[in-house]
């Protein structure tokens, strides 16, 4: 692997040299655990452990829910139920299953936000951000199809309104619609394939990431300072880095544990907050329940699918919403490609930190409009955050690099660590047994 | 900048989302149950009053399809001594003949189909909801302004809906199309198909208690809140074990953080 310098793994006995010779899979593990990491890492990277555990935690509870599942209209609604109260255990796999999704979302905005500001997606890092991406939107089907599952009210209005989606392209929208749900509408058949998909992608974003781990383990984390490790020789990068185990893996450990806190008193004393009432009546194609609302962790995307509300040249309304909320997304996936500034991290760019500030706010600003019945102003909010979110990516993030004077950088990570911890001795090294002053 | 805004935004998606969780527009009054709070449970007492509201009254027309009848002698539920329950069983299956249950069997039990076979029965009369879970289909609060904020504090307001709309008629009825309407506070849009099912003294409760019409809504909507949430005493208490474990585990984590770093900070161990 190349990247930065540092010691490999050495097997020493002769069992680990006969296995190293024919699968390096000690070293492969010793070099993943040891990778050298920037050692100024603040509290923002925690997140990716945060989405790991969520991976894990869903696919447990997930595999164990799917043995108590039946996925037929006549039956999934009284399994889930058979699951809350006969199963044991039921009621909390399913209650960590559901709000196990939240804390994902939580998780993986907060990730994507933090790379955003300190640059993440930036040179040499772009594959790593594309498969991050890809994972975000293979978590969004993941997560619709998984809430379609308890077949509630929603789980059906929710499915038919967004499959009606790929219904509004022009030419081929109903056919691909009829072939998405395997049939006219929303029935068994869908239900059946939102299963079996629902039960496949996580794997599939398993895969993908072990893609975005290895992939910035070739670069390199980023760091607060956006300012690479030196990697001339071993030396000097042990100046900017400490290895991953043990101090991030207990560093992460210890973030892991106080969001569980958290995660554990919502499971347990609060489970259905985030949950919409109307999931507890069983679905009925013949009534439709007054407001439709997608899960939380869709709401931007929902109010700027909604945002727009008038046809241009040959295209309807809809089919335009569904351009803008894909489009939104692709255009957060070409940020690398958009960002035109020279440095990295926004703690440097002190007009990117304002628009960094108002994308964030135009972020809670649109999941409130998406929550909200779409009256009043509330087509005409949507609107104004969906232009300033293209705007940002398509005009703010170019124009920025040209205009804004940037300023100053530390030279090294080390000069970074230092600055916060002036007793730190060059290098990292324990200090062996100083006096106490 | 960044760990501030991480701070806020945490902080926002647990106060922003559950505005689409918004219920009616009707009244809906803040009753305090005793099952309310991290720390609330059940009081068996009013359980059982309420299964007998609902049996000698709601049952006529709505049905309770998904609670198993064998769990009316759960801990933790309104925890009827086994005789008692296998009479509940036994005195309804003679007076309901068209219903889809069997006899309570205690070696059923044990080979439980997913059909449910040991239920209350899925009645009834047309158009009447099944209550098994209504009183998680329900939000009774939604606000300030729609957001669903207060369901921080309050809860989701799923009994206390239920308490207001039996105690919400204003006496007050219309015909539409056929059908009689009645004006309800509480309900959304203000007139409902359903009558009056309670007027006060309705039940008479073998503990004594009060059987006006405020205190037997309550003791109806508890029953209910049980039936959607019948683990609901082993879930806080799961969930209270592992918020303190988590609790202690942090500590000890904070403090081998602290520890492992403190060098590498040219900080005193």
């Amino acid at each position: 692997m190349a990247g930065i310098p540092h010691d490999h793994y050495e097997p020493k006995t002769g069992g680990e040299k006969w296995l190293q010779k024919r699968l390096p899979i000690i070293g492969l593990a010793y070099d993943t655990l040891m990778i050298p990491t920037p050692k100024n890492l603040n509290w923002m990277w925690i997140w990716g452990i945060v989405l790991t555990f969520c991976l894990a935690l869903q696919i447990i509870t997930g595999i164990v829910l799917a043995m108590h599942y039946t996925p037929h209209v006549d039956e999934a609604f009284a399994s889930v139920e058979h699951i809350m109260r006969n199963v044991n255990g039921g009621y909390m796999l399913r209650y960590l299953h559901q709000n196990g999704a939240s804390l994902f979302f939580v998780a993986v905005y907060l990730h994507i936000f933090r790379g955003l500001y300190y640059g993440s997606y930036k040179a040499p890092r772009e594959v790593t951000w594309i498969i991050g991406m890809i994972i975000y939107l293979a978590m969004m089907g993941t997560a619709f199809m998984g809430y379609v599952l308890p077949w509630g009210q929603m789980s059906f209005w929710g499915a038919t309104v967004i499959t009606g989606l790929f219904g509004a392209i022009p030419g081929i929208g109903e056919a691909l619609q009829t072939w998405l749900l395997g049939g006219p509408a929303v029935d068994n058949a869908t239900l059946n394939r939102f299963f079996s998909l629902h039960y496949l992608l996580p794997f599939v974003i398993a895969g993908l990431v072990i893609l975005h781990i290895w992939a910035f383990h070739t670069t390199g984390n980023n760091n607060p300072t956006g300012v690479e490790v030196r990697r001339t020789s071993k030396e000097e990068a042990e100046k900017d880095t400490l290895p991953f185990w043990p101090y991030f893996v207990i560093k992460d450990l210890f973030a892991l544990a106080v969001i569980m806190v958290v995660f554990f008193a919502i499971v347990g004393f609060m489970p259905n907050y985030l949950g919409h009432p109307d999931n507890y009546i069983e679905a009925d194609a013949l009534v439709t329940p007054a407001h439709i609302v997608p899960e939380w962790y869709f709401l931007p995307f929902y109010a700027i699918l909604r945002a727009i509300t008038f046809d241009f040249l040959f295209l309807d309304a809809k089919f335009l919403g569904v351009l803008a909320m894909f489009g939104a997304i692709a255009v957060m996936a070409l940020a690398p490609w958009l960002d035109t500034s020279s440095v990295r991290s926004g703690r440097y760019r002190p007009m990117f930190k304002w628009w960094f500030l108002l994308l964030v706010i135009d972020f809670f600003v649109l999941m409130w409009a998406g929550a909200m019945p779409a009256e009043g102003l509330i087509p005409l909010i949507s609107l104004l955050g969906t232009i300033y979110w293209f705007a940002y990516f398509l005009v703010i993030m170019p124009l920025l690099g040209v205009i804004e004077k940037p300023l100053p950088r530390p030279a090294t990570i080390e000069e970074d660590f230092s600055a916060h911890y002036p007793k730190s001795k060059p290098g990292g090294e324990a200090p062996a047994a100083q006096p106490a002053e | 900048m960044l760990k501030k805004l991480s701070l806020a935004t945490a902080a926002a998606v647990m106060l922003s989302t559950p505005a689409f969780a918004a219920g009616g527009a009707g009244e809906v009054y803040d009753y305090d149950f005793s099952f309310e709070g991290p720390f609330g449970t059940y009081d068996e007492n009013q359980l059982q009053r309420g299964l007998k509201v609902y049996t000698e009254i709601c049952s006529g027309c709505h049905g309770l399809k998904f609670v198993p009848l064998r769990t009316l002698a759960d801990p933790g539920g309104p925890h009827l001594p086994e005789d008692q329950m296998k009479a509940y069983v036994d005195a309804m299956f003679v007076s309901d003949e068209g219903a889809n249950m069997h006899l309570y069997d205690a070696e059923l039990d044990e080979f439980r189909a997913l059909a449910p076979t040991d239920h209350f029965p899925a009645v009834n009369s047309a158009g009447a909801p099944d209550l098994s879970l209504m009183a998680k289909a329900r939000a009774g609060f939604s606000g300030p302004n729609g957001t669903g904020i207060n369901q921080l504090l309050k809860g989701m307001g799923g009994p206390e809906y239920i308490a207001s709309l039996l105690t919400g008629y204003t006496g007050e009825e219309k015909e539409e199309a056929g059908v009689t309407l009645y004006e309800n506070k509480a309900f959304p849009g203000g007139w409902i198909s359903m009558a009056p099912p309670l007027y006060g003294e309705d039940v008479e409760f073998d503990d004594g208690a009060p059987n006006d019409l405020e205190s037997t809504s309550k003791d109806l909507a508890a029953f209910l809140m049980w039936t959607a949430e019948p683990k609901l005493i082993a879930r806080k208490e799961t969930g209270f074990v592992a918020v303190i474990f988590l609790t202690v585990l942090s500590v000890l984590l904070y403090l081998t953080n602290k520890r492992i770093w403190a060098a590498a900070k040219g900080k005193e161990e």
